[in-house]
């Protein structure tokens, strides 16, 4: 393992009602999140395939922790998306390089396929500073019902030699989507986008 | 389960901690949190009486217990330390919160199989340290509340599940549910957590040498 690891987080939040109305079955979100070292803070360097290499393995480890923490098979994942946060000794560049080149692959095995590009944000931040991670449909970029974020944040991370990776993996859209858009039945799942 | 109770969603947080820039630990330390947000049917005005809720969470605490245990994937005898908080919205009062020491902390011990009474676990009082935790749940479950808005942070205290004065394993976790408690919410929340702080060295009791048995020391 590449990444130098300090903690791992895993969260589930399971909506059973929202805005007066029961969800049913409840919608279901995971989040993983690792906690790790940065190898480039406090310095500037060319090439950053170190990077490139942990968000590899960061890829499949936090899919599989979202896929494992929902209780479903692969292919039960409906929407995916991911996130970083680098500490105050790093650049946004060291956000790009875990999440860009490589992550996504693995993270396609753990949800089994994944035509639709991985929605993402980063940003530079510090202890506790919470990142809205993007979610859409792992096949059709377009399933508006899918359109989500869900909350990431570490208390006390990340330091400023720190960064924190993200994945969510869901097993549901949105509690009550109602404003139309393409559907998941009419997924083609051929071009990502529809 | 009681119309009272209404759980509008469920909150799981897992973590595993390997080292906090120190040495790494050969078993990561595991810290959990489960947090129900529920309606708060006392919500919007003064009800002398609100002690019905109080009863009606028993159910509710034993199985947030048991959920909490499996998400952390550990049998119940790998739990060493607890704890349980409330968050009580806008729209309730203090008190509420208030009505999940007892349900709170009856779930825990009852997962870890607390029995009741005292008597039944002075087996550790003989020439024979015992290990793991042969008292089982026999300290109060630590706990703190508050009022707050949604995605108020609440640091829940934890402590060690058979001694007090443990001092390896007085720690806390912070939880939140981003977007609760609204004002007609309650967050009902329990913590566990499977060892002492990753780099625990400040003395005091060490939970190998908790040798009276009454839940302090």
């Amino acid at each position: 393992m590449k990444a130098k690891i300090r903690k791992i987080i895993v969260q589930v939040d399971e909506i059973h009602q929202d805005g007066g109305k029961a969800v049913h079955p409840p919608t279901r979100r995971a989040l993983a999140m690792a906690v790790i070292d940065n190898p480039y803070a406090g310095r500037f360097c060319e090439n950053l395939d170190e990077l490139i290499d942990i968000g590899e393995e960061l890829g499949g480890l936090l899919g599989e922790r979202c896929v494992q923490a929902l209780g479903i098979a692969p292919a039960q994942a409906h929407s995916y998306g991911k996130a970083a946060v680098v500490g105050e000794g790093g650049e946004l560049e060291h956000a790009a390089a875990i999440l860009h080149p490589k992550l996504g692959a693995p993270l396609r095995v753990a949800v089994s396929q994944g035509a639709a590009l991985v929605p993402s944000a980063k940003k530079q931040g510090t202890l506790g500073t919470a990142v809205d991670v993007p979610l859409g449909h792992k096949d059709a970029a377009f399933v508006r019902s899918h359109f989500d974020a869900m909350e990431a944040r570490v208390a006390d991370a990340p330091r400023a030699n720190e960064i924190v990776v993200a994945v969510v993996v869901t097993d549901s859209g949105r509690p009550h989507p109602r404003v139309g858009g393409l559907q998941v039945h009419e997924i083609v799942g051929k071009d990502g986008l529809r | 389960m009681s119309d009272l109770i209404e759980q509008r969603r469920v909150f799981t947080h897992v973590e595993e901690i390997h080292h906090e820039f120190g040495p790494t630990a050969t078993v990561p330390l595991l810290r959990g949190a489960i947090a129900a947000v529920l309606r708060n049917p006392y919500a919007g005005g003064y009800h002398a009486d609100v002690l019905p809720m109080m009863e009606a969470l028993n159910p509710l605490g034993v199985a947030l217990a048991k959920t909490l245990c499996d998400a952390m994937g550990v049998p119940p005898e790998r739990i060493q330390s607890y704890g349980k908080g409330a968050i009580v919205g806008a729209g309730g009062e203090l008190e509420h919160g208030a009505l999940w020491h007892v349900p709170g902390g009856y779930a825990m011990r009852e997962l870890l199989g607390w029995k009741g009474e005292r008597a039944s676990y002075t087996q550790g009082g003989g020439g024979d340290k015992p290990s793991g935790q042969p008292g089982n749940a026999l300290a109060i479950v630590s706990s703190t509340k508050k009022v707050g808005p949604p995605g108020a942070a609440l640091d829940v205290p934890m402590t060690h599940i058979n001694a007090s004065y443990v001092r390896s394993h007085f720690d806390a976790m912070e939880v939140r549910v981003p977007g609760a408690p609204k004002a007609d919410e309650l967050i009902v929340i329990l913590v566990m957590g499977t060892g002492a702080r990753v780099h625990a060295r400040v003395g005091g009791l060490k939970a190998e040498d908790i040798s009276q048995w009454n839940g302090l020391r």
